[in-house]
């Protein structure tokens, strides 16, 4: 038989796998031409340790969520009704706090169970109805904008000082909203890796068939993963909430946090049919996306023509990893 | 050894929306046997399956194990209860590692983390016991392994299950020969060692090699059982419920065969070395080897869609170059895929839509689909028709045709533009007994009409029974020619390579 | 033997009468609802008014079922829409002579615009959700650019002519819309070019099996680019319509994407390609409209709307799947 196993593939350790290696890479170019556009434009004072946290800090919100948007993903599920429940939960949020430091933990809870319903009910709609991930979430996102927008249509409550501490506070000269971005991070690595919760994640997500008979299950895995995501955005809107002072009913919407987290996780090497990437990938793809922020900062970029770029770099990221697939694409 | 059943099926019915699927099926397995399941697509074979795992709940009847009524509510219940059941398609995870996807949905755990250490160290013992088993690596992600060792993973899955009985469902589809008898070796070990396996199979050979009883299944019901091995012609009629005599076709004779109408000279790319053959009208010249020999890639440069980098090829006469699949149907070649699901049918659509698909491909877009320059709808009824594709309408959405139907369906869809050259790859896989000697009879059929059929199958019997003339191929290359009616062994020997011969 | 258990299954059920698509009944029943709600509707000002009003969404729709019927989505036409009506009043310039270029020249926008989707889609291979939704921003971002963020709310009346004009003295009917006019012909083309043409076929073929499609011989990336392009032109005729009767906003066209996808969903097209119908997409985008009339004369909120169609979108998904669960495909 050794002769039939000689013509097999060579072993698996010494071949390069490049989407493994991608998103390091992206990032390296990004840091390069943020490096290249620092130089040329004379703006070398930004090239620093605060600049480099205050870059890391713009993208909280978005980390945050795209932390989330990774476990869904991962089962092959997507959810686009992150943006409105973002807005949600600024205006439930700084509504319940009022300014009243008493309130503040309160609020936290209720919009903690706001996010928990509301990914139940996307995991349910999913798995229970049979309905189309993505065609699921955009209509609870729609239901979320609606309600939001028949009561709310300004700025609405206070958030008190003490709990603006989430954005602006500093723990041992380090922001703690990074921290804390780090940290969760490093809770969820943990949690897809070394957890049989994590390990079901991607059998769900790789074959939901091989799940399903290994007795994994299914519908539950994706449920919570929903309920994960949608937690995460619900942190990303306290976290808003306490930069803003306030709430926002249109904060979700203007920051597209659900197209962006997406990106996020795919640029991180996350592939959108489920199964394989992580967590240190997103973090990656956040950075790299910050960076391009900066990148169009430094450069004096009109806002208008950052959004037609960012639309076309989202694109352009996808396609950097799609675009040798063999695979016909819809 | 105990002469106790440790499964028991009783009475089993199973009905679907308009089908009856099973119909009193009792059916048992003993310790240290190898059950022998056989029928045709179709029959009930993977409903029965699906019952026993614990995918469907059966309507009448019950399912003993070890002398109790068990009802399972979850394939998880039927694990827990001993029962496991390797799938046609495998059910593994490609993005996982070996061991990951041998402890899927039960991993070892310390202190909520967990135990990577203990369960590879685990792998490598349940791999060890069998000799295939040893090339595999625990770590090594199952995407990077070839289909055999997938299917030992699977194996080893199993067993590491400590299963007391183990379902094997066509195992063999995807194995070429010398995969199928390190297989069937760990098939032995198994029986050995006191598990009783339920082999599902419609291949006669794996029978009478395996199998110590047989159960035929035919349209839900049991239509024989044999408590000793029978003569394969048995199995076969109780499969059928006929003879089958003159299942192959008769060869062409020497006047039919007519003027060269396809030829490689040495054609490369990089699956293919040096490729030289010609093929001629009239002909069915069949391609033999194992998976990943090169005969698949072969169709894919001739059809266009992986061309050849180099080499010259020439079809009827003119000196041709194709780079695309749509160059290659225009100078009159016709491929039929071997995933006939995945590749062939657009499966919600009409049977007519299906066989009018490359017509239409090739008309103006913008065109009324009902007439084409190769033919209107009217023709492809009257193609349809005298391919005696069965079914209630030609309106009928494709996906309710037997395979075997199906796959004529497909042809009717080159016909239309009367191709020099046809390719089947696989052209029976999934397809039953009667309906086989129906495509080899169409294959016979096309090439007396003056089209030369290249036939690639990993069925060898089929091969040797239907080709005029036989190419083997290995490693990308040609590498030996033998006539119609070669023996197994001859082809095998060419096939898997010289050292091959002295085991 | 296999064939008499296989094909015996389903057929005569299925084909014994014609099935006739839920969305219709669906229309009817809403539309005596509306009826009994508010009587003058049966009078040609109030049926022709609602047909005005829902010829962009039909128009829409009936283009966005040729990309979801092969296998994609299409996301950008919301942005498109704003795109024209903005780029119509800078380009005019309360010019009415301009009217007929400018007009040309939105379709070259669409036609590039579909292009480019189907390029990005077929040859980076990047999936249409995300392909689109790109466009969607980068589009919103040009319209942005070009009005800079405050667009002047005129467009000369000759542009408006098609959105708004009623052509009057008609007998029986008394009244009807350009707009309806439009929808009609519009309508029958795209009717015509889905179900009788050798280019629907393809379309149901690649959005069924790509991969089986491509190996008989059809030319996958030029049918999914057409379908495509049809999308981003229905969109511009959309948003020509809209912007005779809308103001000039940056936001016109939002969430129409949303809406004409809701509209193909309730009409039965099947997300994910292979099946769909033209008829039908217009008769959900008339539904929707209908549903929202309703809430109107049921005084409910703007906001409501929202709530509603998401709702709706989810219910027709579910229901289709279960259906299909139930039917065994």
């Amino acid at each position: 038989m050794s002769e039939i196993a000689a013509e097999r593939p060579k072993s698996p350790a010494f071949r390069f796998r490049f989407d493994r290696w991608a998103p390091a890479l992206l990032l390296l170019a990004a840091v390069g031409i943020y490096l290249a556009a620092c130089i040329v434009t004379g703006q070398t004072q930004y090239l620093n340790w605060d600049n480099l946290l205050a870059v890391l800090g713009r993208s909280i919100a978005l980390g945050v969520t795209a932390i989330g948007q990774t476990f869904v993903i991962l089962v092959a599920s997507i959810d686009l009704s992150v943006a409105s429940l973002i807005s949600a939960t600024t205006v439930l949020a700084s509504v319940i706090m009022n300014g009243d430091p008493a309130m503040i933990l309160p609020a936290i809870a209720a919009s903690l169970a706001l996010g928990a319903f509301v990914g139940a009910i996307n995991g349910l709609i999913i798995t229970r109805l049979d309905v189309n991930p993505l065609i699921a979430t955009l209509g609870v996102s729609l239901v979320i904008q609606g309600c939001l927008s028949a009561f709310v249509s300004n700025f609405a409550g206070a958030v008190p000082v003490e709990f603006q501490f989430f954005a602006y506070g500093n723990v041992a000269g380090i922001p703690f909203a990074i921290l804390f971005f780090f940290g969760l991070a490093m809770v969820a690595s943990v949690v897809l890796r070394l957890t049989r919760f994590g390990s079901n994640v991607y059998a769900v997500g790789g074959n939901a068939d091989a799940a399903r008979f290994a007795g994994i299950p299914t519908g539950r895995i994706v449920v919570i993963a929903h309920i994960i995501c949608s937690l995460c955005a619900t942190v990303a809107g306290l976290y808003l909430a306490s930069r803003l002072r306030s709430g926002a009913p249109w904060i979700g919407a203007n920051g597209v946090y659900d197209l962006e987290s997406i990106a996020v996780v795919v640029i991180g090497g996350t592939i959108l049919a489920g199964g394989r990437g992580g967590i240190w990938g997103t973090v990656v793809g956040v950075m790299i996306f910050s960076l391009i922020d900066s990148i169009f900062n430094v450069l004096g970029v009109d806002a208008f023509v950052k959004q037609v770029l960012r639309g076309i770099i989202i694109v352009a990221a996808v396609a950097f990893y799609a675009v040798r697939s063999k695979r016909i694409v819809a | 050894m105990t002469d106790a059943p440790v499964i028991e099926m009783k009475g089993i019915g199973k009905r679907f929306p308009g089908v009856v699927a099973l119909e009193d099926v009792s059916f048992a397995c003993r310790r240290g046997e190898v059950h022998a399941l056989v029928g045709e697509n179709g029959a009930g074979k993977s409903t029965l399956i699906k019952i026993l795992s614990g995918v469907y709940r059966p309507d009448d009847g019950e399912v003993w194990i070890d002398g109790r009524p068990v009802a399972f509510r979850h394939p998880v219940e039927a694990i827990a209860a001993g029962i496991s059941v390797i799938y046609q398609e495998f059910s593994l995870l490609p993005e996982r590692t070996v061991t990951q996807n041998i402890f899927l949905g039960r991993e070892i755990t310390r202190n909520w983390m967990l135990d990577s250490a203990a369960m590879c160290a685990q792998t490598r013992r349940v791999l060890d016991m069998f000799g295939a088993g040893r090339r595999i690596d625990p770590d090594a992600l199952v995407a990077d392994l070839d289909v055999a060792s997938q299917q030992m993973v699977e194996i080893a899955k199993a067993i590491s299950l400590d299963a007391k009985v183990l379902v094997m469902d066509e195992p063999t589809a995807a194995l070429n020969e010398a995969e199928c008898r390190e297989l069937f070796e760990t098939v032995d070990a198994l029986r050995a060692h006191g598990t009783a396996v339920i082999y599902i199979t419609h291949r006669m050979r794996e029978v009478t090699r395996l199998a110590d009883r047989v159960t035929v299944l035919k349209d839900g019901e049991i239509a024989a059982r044999f408590e000793t091995l029978p003569e394969p012609s048995a199995i076969v009629h109780a499969m059928v419920g006929r003879d089958i005599s003159d299942f192959y076709a008769p060869f062409a004779t020497a006047d039919e065969l007519g003027k060269p109408v396809l030829s490689v000279l040495g054609g490369s790319n990089d699956a293919l070395h040096d490729i030289a053959f010609e093929l001629r009208a009239g002909e069915i010249l069949g391609f033999a080897g194992i998976q990943g020999a090169g005969r698949v890639a072969l169709a894919m440069a001739i059809f266009g869609a992986r061309p050849f980098e180099s080499g010259t090829m020439t079809l009827a006469g003119d000196s041709v170059r194709f780079t695309h699949p749509r160059q290659a149907i225009r100078a009159g070649i016709g491929l039929l895929p071997g995933d006939r699901k995945g590749e062939g049918l657009v499966l919600m659509q009409s049977v007519r839509d299906n066989g009018m698909l490359t017509p239409r491909a090739f008309g103006n877009l913008f065109s009324s689909h009902r007439k084409t320059a190769f033919t209107d709808l009217a023709g492809m009824d009257r193609l349809l028709d005298q391919m005696e594709v069965k079914a209630a309408s030609y309106d009928q959405d494709i996906r309710f045709l037997s395979g075997g139907n199906q796959q004529k369906a497909i042809v009717a869809r080159w016909l239309a533009l009367k191709p020099k050259v046809l390719i089947f790859i696989e052209p029976t896989r999934g397809i039953d007994v009667n309906a086989k000697s129906g495509i080899y009879r169409l294959m016979r059929d096309l090439a007396k009409e003056g089209a030369g059929i290249i036939m690639i199958s990993s069925d060898l019997p089929e091969i040797i029974g239907a080709a005029d003339r036989i190419l083997a191929m290995r490693g990308g290359r040609i590498v030996a020619e033998h006539p119609s009616g070669a023996s197994e062994t001859a082809i095998m020997l060419d096939a898997t390579g010289e050292q091959e011969a002295a085991v | 033997m296999t064939d008499h258990v296989l094909s015996a299954a389903k057929p005569e059920k299925a084909r014994g009468l014609p099935q006739i698509n839920p969305v219709y009944f669906l229309l009817a029943a809403l539309i005596v609802a509306i009826i009994l709600n508010n009587p003058a509707f049966v009078e040609p000002t109030g049926y022709m008014n609602f047909l005005k009003r829902a010829a962009p969404l039909a128009i829409l729709a009936a283009g966005q079922v040729y990309v979801i019927v092969s296998g994609g989505f299409d996301l950008s036409v919301g942005s498109l829409i704003t795109l024209v009506v903005v780029g119509s009043s800078m380009l005019s310039n309360n010019d009415p002579n301009a009217t007929g270029w400018v007009i040309a020249a939105m379709l070259g926008i669409g036609l590039a615009v579909g292009v480019v989707n189907g390029l990005v889609v077929c040859f980076l291979k990047v999936p249409s959700l995300i392909a689109t939704l790109g466009m969607m921003i980068t589009l919103n971002g040009f319209a942005f650019m070009w009005s800079g963020g405050a667009p002047r709310g005129y467009l000369p009346d000759s542009f408006r002519y098609f959105g708004r004009f009623n052509i009057m003295d008609i007998p029986v009917i008394r009244m009807l819309p350009v707009a309806v006019i439009v929808m009609a012909v519009l309508g029958f083309a795209l009717y015509w070019l889905m179900h009788r043409t050798n280019l629907g076929r393809m379309i149901h073929a690649i959005g069924d099996n790509p991969r089986a499609a491509q190996l008989a011989g059809v030319p996958v990336n030029r049918v999914r680019i057409t379908a495509f392009v049809v999308s981003s032109l229905s969109a511009v005729v959309a948003g020509i319509l809209l912007g005779g009767f809308a103001g000039v906003s940056t936001d016109v066209g939002t969430g129409y994407e949303l809406q004409a996808i809701t509209a193909a969903v309730l009409g039965g097209a099947q997300l994910l390609g292979g099946r769909g119908s033209v008829p039908a997409t217009i008769a959900g985008a008339l539904t929707l409209t209908a549903i929202f009339t309703l809430l109107n004369f049921l005084g409910l909120p703007q906001p409501v709307r929202q709530v509603v169609q998401g709702l709706i979108l989810i219910a027709a998904v579910a229901l289709a799947m279960y259906r299909r669960k139930r039917t065994g495909q």
